[in-house]
């Protein structure tokens, strides 16, 4: 078995006596595109500048192929490439300079292949002479990504790459990312377009308040935590939703012709439809609809927020 | 596209990018970092060089032209090396891309000596240009060429670590300020620049060794002129003091990242 990409061992961060990260702890295998998700201020980009090494740690440890980003700090930043949420540039220098720069603070020697190679994927060529106080906001991202990879690094931290991008720059993005994952680049990201993160990510971790409340397989956390919604349309209508049903948090809309039903994750579906059979419904058809991450995210952290 | 295998690590690769990133970025706005400067000094040479300088005399066997130079130099010297490293980290820390830094293989000693060198090639630039110009209106004898190029490079060193020191506490721009209107200006003309200690009264000639600035610019001038109120050796003494203790104040708090990372 390979060496973890990343390792996070109870992790934890307090600032101004407030826990931002608390106790954290997951493994990144290399390879995986893992996903870090969760509400502002659930304490990710936190834990990603500790990672980073933006951040101290406050307690706990983190290892990065193996070596502690602590004692051995100059290895493990070496494999490590940062896109920061915040735009950060150095408004004196063109981005062929600034990536040059980029390089060479990671004791990588200028490589004009892979550089011009960066510089054509993200459409930064027209601007390559540019001072990054001319780029627009959208380029300025575009050559943070670019700065992230200048050195090769075997882990890619994105944290929010896609915040106030518009369309053809995500996707254009999120194709590139694929990219470098199937070149073997481990990825992790975070964002708050939590269809992009079902569809990118191998693995999701859910934070809150500090914590790590949820940490599956994206597939499984679909099937697991995702209840279904089940709409039954009615050929005739019905007063009120039968007694049989109230248990199923059953719905009648205001015509009295849909019910609106849900089921668990593991709640088999043949079940309601006998008891719907046999409570003599006129059914006309039945559609269901599984929830998406969306859903599984927001009842999660709610349920975070009325435990805390 | 093709991510290839990880690249060979350089180990000085990132002390010589940041030195040069630090030089390509005062170059670039060398109408700020050089030229102005220089227009100060050449202000000041004018003045005292060619207007005032002939009704005053203050060393015995050397027009004021020649006394106030030293210290002039010296000047241009001290205030840049200072700024280039003031401004450029603290303006970092301002505008949050000092954490590109933070997050490479740089170390705490390749940070520093990055920062100080780069400083110190401005201070001794715009030194050079202001003796340069001085040409025009006093020759000096350079009675001890290598001991003014020690003391040259060394209050070059000294401010560059006072202006890492300065960059790492300021909370903003006027805090940054002050460091220069109230410490580095007044130390400056109360130095002995404009005028000799010996001939202030006993007490304020006393007050002035209490000046760490009358260390350097006497020992500079001794160094240019072969005079000066104190010796060599102690002006030198005290000087390369001062100078280790502020790098050890400075490589203290680039060591452990204080007010840089979180």
């Amino acid at each position: 078995m390979s060496i973890p990409a990343l390792c996070i061992k109870h992790l934890s961060k307090e600032y101004d006596g407030t826990l931002a990260v608390n106790d954290i702890s997951f493994t990144i295998e290399q390879g995986e595109i893992f996903g870090l998700l969760g509400p502002n201020g659930a304490g990710k980009s936190t834990a990603i500048n500790m990672i980073g090494g933006v951040s101290h740690i406050g307690s706990g440890a983190i290892e990065i192929f193996g070596h502690d980003n602590q004692k051995d700090c100059r290895n493990t930043r070496r494999q490590v490439g940062v896109m920061h949420q915040e735009i950060v540039i150095d408004n004196f220098f063109t981005i062929d300079q600034a990536l040059r720069f980029h390089a060479g603070y990671y004791g990588v020697r200028d490589d004009a292949d892979w550089r011009r190679q960066l510089i054509d994927r993200l459409g930064l060529k027209p601007h390559l002479h540019k001072v990054m106080i001319k780029l627009s906001g959208g380029m300025k991202r575009r050559f943070m990504i670019a700065k992230a990879l200048i050195h090769k690094p075997r882990l890619l931290i994105l944290d929010e790459p896609t915040a106030g991008v518009d369309v053809e720059l995500r996707h254009t993005l999120w194709d590139f990312v694929r990219e470098i994952n199937q070149q073997g680049t481990t990825i992790l990201l975070t964002t708050h377009y939590l269809e992009e993160a079902e569809q990118m990510c191998d693995r999701i971790a859910i934070m809150h308040h500090g914590k790590v409340i949820a940490l599956e397989a994206t597939g499984t956390l679909l099937n697991q935590l995702g209840t279904r919604s089940i709409l039954v349309h009615l050929e005739t209508p019905i007063d009120a939703v039968p007694g049989d049903l109230c248990c199923q948090g059953a719905e009648l809309d205001a015509a009295g012709t849909t019910l609106h039903l849900s089921l668990s994750a593991n709640q088999p579906t043949g079940d309601l439809l006998k008891r719907l059979c046999d409570i003599g419904l006129p059914i006309a058809d039945i559609e269901t609809r599984k929830a998406g991450l969306e859903e599984i995210f927001l009842q999660l952290t709610k349920a975070g927020r009325v435990e805390t | 596209m093709n991510q290839h295998q990880e690249p060979p690590f350089v180990s000085w690769l990132p002390f010589y990018t940041l030195l040069q990133k630090e030089i390509r970025r005062f170059l670039r706005v060398a109408s700020q970092t050089l030229i102005t400067p220089v227009i100060t000094a050449s202000l000041y040479l004018f003045i005292f060089g060619a207007t005032l300088g002939d009704r005053i005399s203050v060393l015995e066997g050397f027009s004021y032209a020649q006394f106030v130079i030293p210290g002039l130099i010296l000047m241009g010297v001290i205030n840049n090396s200072f700024s280039n490293v003031a401004s450029s980290l603290f303006m970092s820390r301002y505008l949050g891309n000092i954490v590109d830094l933070l997050v490479t293989p740089v170390t705490a000693t390749q940070f520093i000596m990055a920062y100080t060198l780069a400083a110190m090639l401005r201070g001794l630039v715009v030194g050079f240009i202001v003796w340069l110009i001085s040409c025009l209106f006093a020759t000096l004898p350079w009675a001890h060429p290598f001991a003014a190029l020690a003391m040259a490079c060394l209050a070059s060193f000294l401010f560059a670590q006072f202006g890492i020191i300065a960059a790492i506490h300021a909370d903003n721009f006027d805090s940054l300020s002050m460091f220069t209107n109230f410490i580095i200006l007044p130390l400056i003309y109360l130095g002995g620049v404009f005028y000799p200690i010996s001939i202030l009264p006993p007490l304020w000639a006393k007050v002035s060794h209490l000046n760490p600035l009358f260390y350097l610019i006497d020992g500079f001038r001794y160094a240019l002129l072969g005079v000066g109120d104190l010796s060599f050796t102690v002006s030198f003494g005290v000087v390369t003091s001062m100078a280790l203790v502020l790098f050890l104040w400075a490589a203290c708090l680039i060591s452990r990242s204080h007010r840089l990372r979180n």
